[in-house]
């Protein structure tokens, strides 16, 4: 029985087991509809090009996985960002942990989807945005058709969060291999200001593939800083699919900084409904051995006046693959667009393999739009002034990527996570070096 | 009866049967019935008088497009043509083959007047030899001698076919092959005529080397084949330049461009197309689904420029592949998008050979309610040792009714590539026109100015005498379109 037919099988199962009302139910099974109708992306769709899910589909995933799995605080500390007091909502196999988590109801909700998808208090707040800037691709699809448990965040008007929010996801391995797939809800309201960071994380070095939505939404004039921290295992794949709605005057980014996983593909999708919007992507990707990470990016300019920044490096050693497939649609009304994309590529090996699109679609005529896109190499006189002064090569060229990938490092706002990204980086090129020089 | 009637001969007959009542009477004529099938291929191929192995070669290729499906991925809409419709073979009421240009019909003579491109003019001021295709049968050739002299081989592929049999055996369909692409497996089928040159060893074509096509009849598709052999060392400058009346329906025009640069060679191959783009309705036009692509060997060049301002829908991509070591492939384009115009067109660079290059600039200009979309390839193969790329798209948008559009494919296998590709969009700046208009320059005129000025790059890459058509086809094209 191959993947889908289980996930449709499945899905008989699951709905059974839940108390949904009709609004929820129809939603679900529209999406495992529109599921059912296009099946797994294959390589024949434009948007797919580039990247082959075959190898991951193949694995027996247990979609529901069996049992609540306990883990100590001090073995996966090293993967909190913890060095900072935080809101946390971590789940261990698809489960809500309440003792690693520490959520609030205190002037604002950040708590569980699950929570807000069965009390009646949250009730409009579904309706109006369950499910609403998703797109009915056959992922999100799938995700929406399953979706019961994940991350509901709603910042009412005025706020600013004091702390960032972390979002943990955890995998114990105790099946053979596991399907998971997260639902995010973050809504923020007028003129409040958010910080999140999202992890996913196996423990053990069974397969995982994790399928997640996060729907975002920007209302007028607030600020969504999100980064993704994918620094996985070699046998856990993620497909992130990620939409957010952005309001008059808000200012959305999103960091995703990869360096771990088998496979990750993550679809991050900017939709600007208003004027004056700030939108910004980046991100730094350094992979090796036979690591594949896509970025698919949209950036959809509706109305006049907005701004997008995009900006991703990528690092790709031994038989890597990258793939940014980056694209920027303004409309006939988004006059006075000021649209950038920048994608940089360093190959460092033979074997490895950049595929990239950058792609524009412009309708308006008053735009500013640009992309530039490069492959190359480390600069050779660099490396020899450095050499020369006696610096090994590996620190040499350690700190050239370093600097190459600098630009993305600039605007995240939290040091903490700096460090930590600049940590990772170096433990991921081999040198024992902090980068502050 | 002393002869007996025997099975064989029975056979014999039933053979040749179908073409003496059917088919056979229609070849005398000019224009054949609508509608494709294989004995449309072969009449094509008899009336041509064309060897065995060529009609096999277009049976080969009619039967792989039979299984074959249009390609729906460009971004252009249109309405699909239907090739049960088209009448494959067309060629002038008189008798091909002149001796000089008097006895060519007056007619055609006036038509390429009123075209500004007339032979007399070309053939004197200019010096450029000149292969006219009218509605596919070569009827003048002239400068032939000249070249004939030097070793050169210019003319039409089906005298190529019948002269030069092991050239064209040996290269046709060797860059692009029969089964290549719907559009290239239809030409290879149904080509009524193209244009055939050789440039042997060493040899530097003395002139530039130019054919103008042209759709004369109504409802005639147009399937041209050309062949270009640059053999080791030689250098060849080729013009192509198109110009086609006003149609009311839609007319289809499939060519197929082959380019083969041998070791140290180059060839320049450049274009001004102006075909029938429809009226400002969007009504008629033609289509233009053409697929050219060069293959160059160690050390040589190919460098394609082009000129896009005419055709209702374009699907056009020169592409190079850089087989040799140290080859080098070019693409220089401006397009032009007016009306209801749809192109998408742009080229593919295919790296295989270490140290090879490729640039890229693309220009292209929307006006009206037209749809102008780049889409390339470079691809750099795991061999191609410090292969280098540099791609430069930049569009113009003039009114808000239209749109340009980038797709970039870059694939690199390679960690020594290095490979540039920056795109930009932009419209003419109010103030640029202001400053103009300041300087008694009126607003027409100085978006012209701006428009040469923006396409420059590209324009300077064209001969001469195609340079100054090209600058008065762009003002031509954007005439009217001043928002």
């Amino acid at each position: 029985m191959d993947l889908k037919e289980k996930l449709l099988s499945s899905f008989l199962v699951f709905e059974n087991q839940l108390e949904d009302d009709a609004y929820m139910n129809d939603v679900r099974n529209d999406a495992i509809k529109a599921f059912e109708e296009k099946g797994f992306p294959s390589k024949k769709e434009e948007a797919w090009k580039y990247t082959s899910l075959n190898s991951i589909l193949k694995e027996d995933y247990s979609i529901f996985p069996k049992q609540e799995n306990a883990i100590e605080f001090s073995d996966v500390k090293k993967y909190f960002i913890h060095d900072i007091d935080s809101f946390k909502i971590v789940f261990i196999d698809g489960k809500y942990s309440s003792h690693l988590s520490q959520t609030t109801h205190d002037g604002m909700d950040i708590c569980l989807m699950s929570a807000a998808m069965s009390k009646p208090k949250y009730r409009l707040h579904i309706e109006n945005y369950f499910n609403k800037v998703a797109t009915k691709d056959s992922l999100p699809s799938l995700n929406t058709a399953f979706s019961s448990e994940g991350a509901y965040i709603h910042i009412p008007k005025n706020k600013m969060v004091a702390k960032p929010i972390q979002i943990l996801h955890f995998s114990t391995g105790n099946e053979s291999a596991v399907m998971l797939q997260p639902r995010n809800l973050i809504v923020v309201d007028e003129n409040s200001h958010v910080q999140i960071i999202e992890r996913h994380q196996s423990l053990t070095d069974n397969a995982v593939l994790t399928n997640s939505v996060t729907e975002i939404f920007a209302n007028k004039r607030a600020i969504v800083d999100y980064y993704k921290i994918q620094n996985d295992n070699l046998n856990a794949s993620l497909i992130d699919n990620t939409f957010i709605n952005q309001k008059r005057e808000s200012v959305a980014s999103v960091h995703t900084f990869s360096f771990g996983g088998k496979l990750v593909r993550n679809n991050l999708n900017f939709y600007q409904n208003g004027e004056r919007i700030d939108s910004t992507l980046k991100g730094i990707t350094i992979i090796g051995e036979k690591q594949h990470v896509d970025h698919n990016t949209l950036v959809h300019h509706i109305e006049p006046n907005c701004e997008s920044h995009q900006d991703y490096k990528g690092i790709f050693g031994e038989n890597s693959t990258g793939v940014f497939n980056g694209k920027i649609i303004v409309n006939k009304e988004a006059q006075k667009t000021n649209a950038f994309q920048a994608n940089n590529n360093i190959l460092v090996s033979d074997k490895a393999t950049i595929n990239t699109k950058p792609q524009l679609e412009i309708f308006a005529d008053d735009v500013k739009c640009s992309h530039g896109c490069t492959i190359g190499q480390l600069d050779e006189s660099a490396m020899f002034y450095m050499r020369s002064r006696g610096i090994p090569e590996k620190e040499a060229k350690a700190l050239l990527m370093y600097a190459f990938s600098n630009n993305v490092m600039s605007s995240v706002k939290i040091p903490e996570i700096k460090q930590r990204i600049t940590k990772i980086i170096a433990n991921k090129l081999g040198v024992n070096m902090g980068f502050d020089l | 009866m002393s002869n007996k009637y025997t099975e064989d001969d029975l056979r014999e007959e039933l053979k040749t049967k179908e073409y003496e009542y059917g088919f056979y009477t229609d070849i005398e004529s000019d224009t054949f019935p609508v509608g494709l099938n294989e004995d449309i291929v072969k009449a094509i191929s008899l009336k041509k008088g064309e060897p065995q192995w060529m009609t096999d070669w277009r049976l080969e290729a009619f039967k792989s497009w039979k299984e074959m499906i249009e390609p729906e991925w460009a971004n252009v809409s249109y309405v699909k043509p239907d090739f049960q419709a088209i009448s494959y073979y067309s060629a002038p009421n008189s008798k091909p083959k002149y001796d000089s240009l008097d006895e060519v019909d007056p007619e055609l003579l006036a038509t390429f007047a009123k075209l500004g491109i007339s032979l007399d003019e070309q053939k004197k001021l200019s010096g450029v030899a000149m292969d006219v295709v009218v509605d596919s049968v070569s009827v003048a050739t002239t400068f032939k001698r000249t070249l004939g002299e030097k070793g050169i081989i210019f003319c039409s592929i089906s005298e190529a076919i019948k002269e030069h049999p092991e050239l064209v055996k040996k290269y046709i369909g060797s860059v692009v092959p029969q089964k290549d692409n719907f559009y290239a497996a239809l030409n290879s089928a149904v080509f009524s005529d193209g244009s055939f040159c050789y440039i042997p060893k060493g040899v530097r074509c003395p002139m530039e080397l130019s054919t103008y096509f042209r759709i004369n009849q109504a409802g005639t598709g147009q399937f041209e084949r050309t062949l270009v052999i640059a053999d080791e060392g030689s250098y060849v400058s080729y013009l192509e330049g198109c110009t086609a009346p006003s149609r009311d329906e839609n007319q289809l025009h499939a060519a197929v461009v082959e380019l083969i640069a041998l070791d140290n060679a180059e060839i320049k191959y450049s274009t001004v197309q102006n075909w029938y783009p429809g009226n400002a309705e969007g009504k008629g036009g033609v289509y233009n689904f053409v697929t050219k692509r060069g293959i160059c060997e160690k050390n040589a060049k190919i460098s394609w420029t082009q000129v896009e301002t005419g055709s209702a829908i374009t699907w056009k991509y020169p592409s190079c592949i850089l087989k040799g070591d140290n080859s080098v492939g070019e693409f220089y384009s401006i397009a032009v998008t007016n009306n209801y115009q749809q192109a998408d067109t742009g080229t593919k660079m295919i790296h295989l050979g270490k140290n090879t290059k490729s640039t890229i600039i693309s220009k292209g200009i929307s006006a009206g309610k037209s749809q102008n979309s780049y889409r390339g390839l470079v691809k750099i193969s795991p061999n191609a040792d410090n292969a280098r790329n540099f791609s430069q798209c930049d569009s113009l948008l003039m009114g808000n009714d239209c749109g340009a559009h980038t797709f970039p494919y870059i694939e690199a296998k390679n960690k020594t590539a290095k490979i540039e590709h920056e795109a930009t969009t932009s419209k003419i700046g109010e103030d640029q026109i202001f400053y103009c208009n300041q300087r008694g320059i009126n607003t027409e005129k100085a978006i012209a100015l701006i428009v040469n000025g923006f396409s420059k790059d590209v324009l300077n890459k064209l001969p001469m005498e195609f340079a100054v058509e090209a600058k008065k086809l762009l003002e031509i094209s954007l005439e009217g379109s001043v928002g």
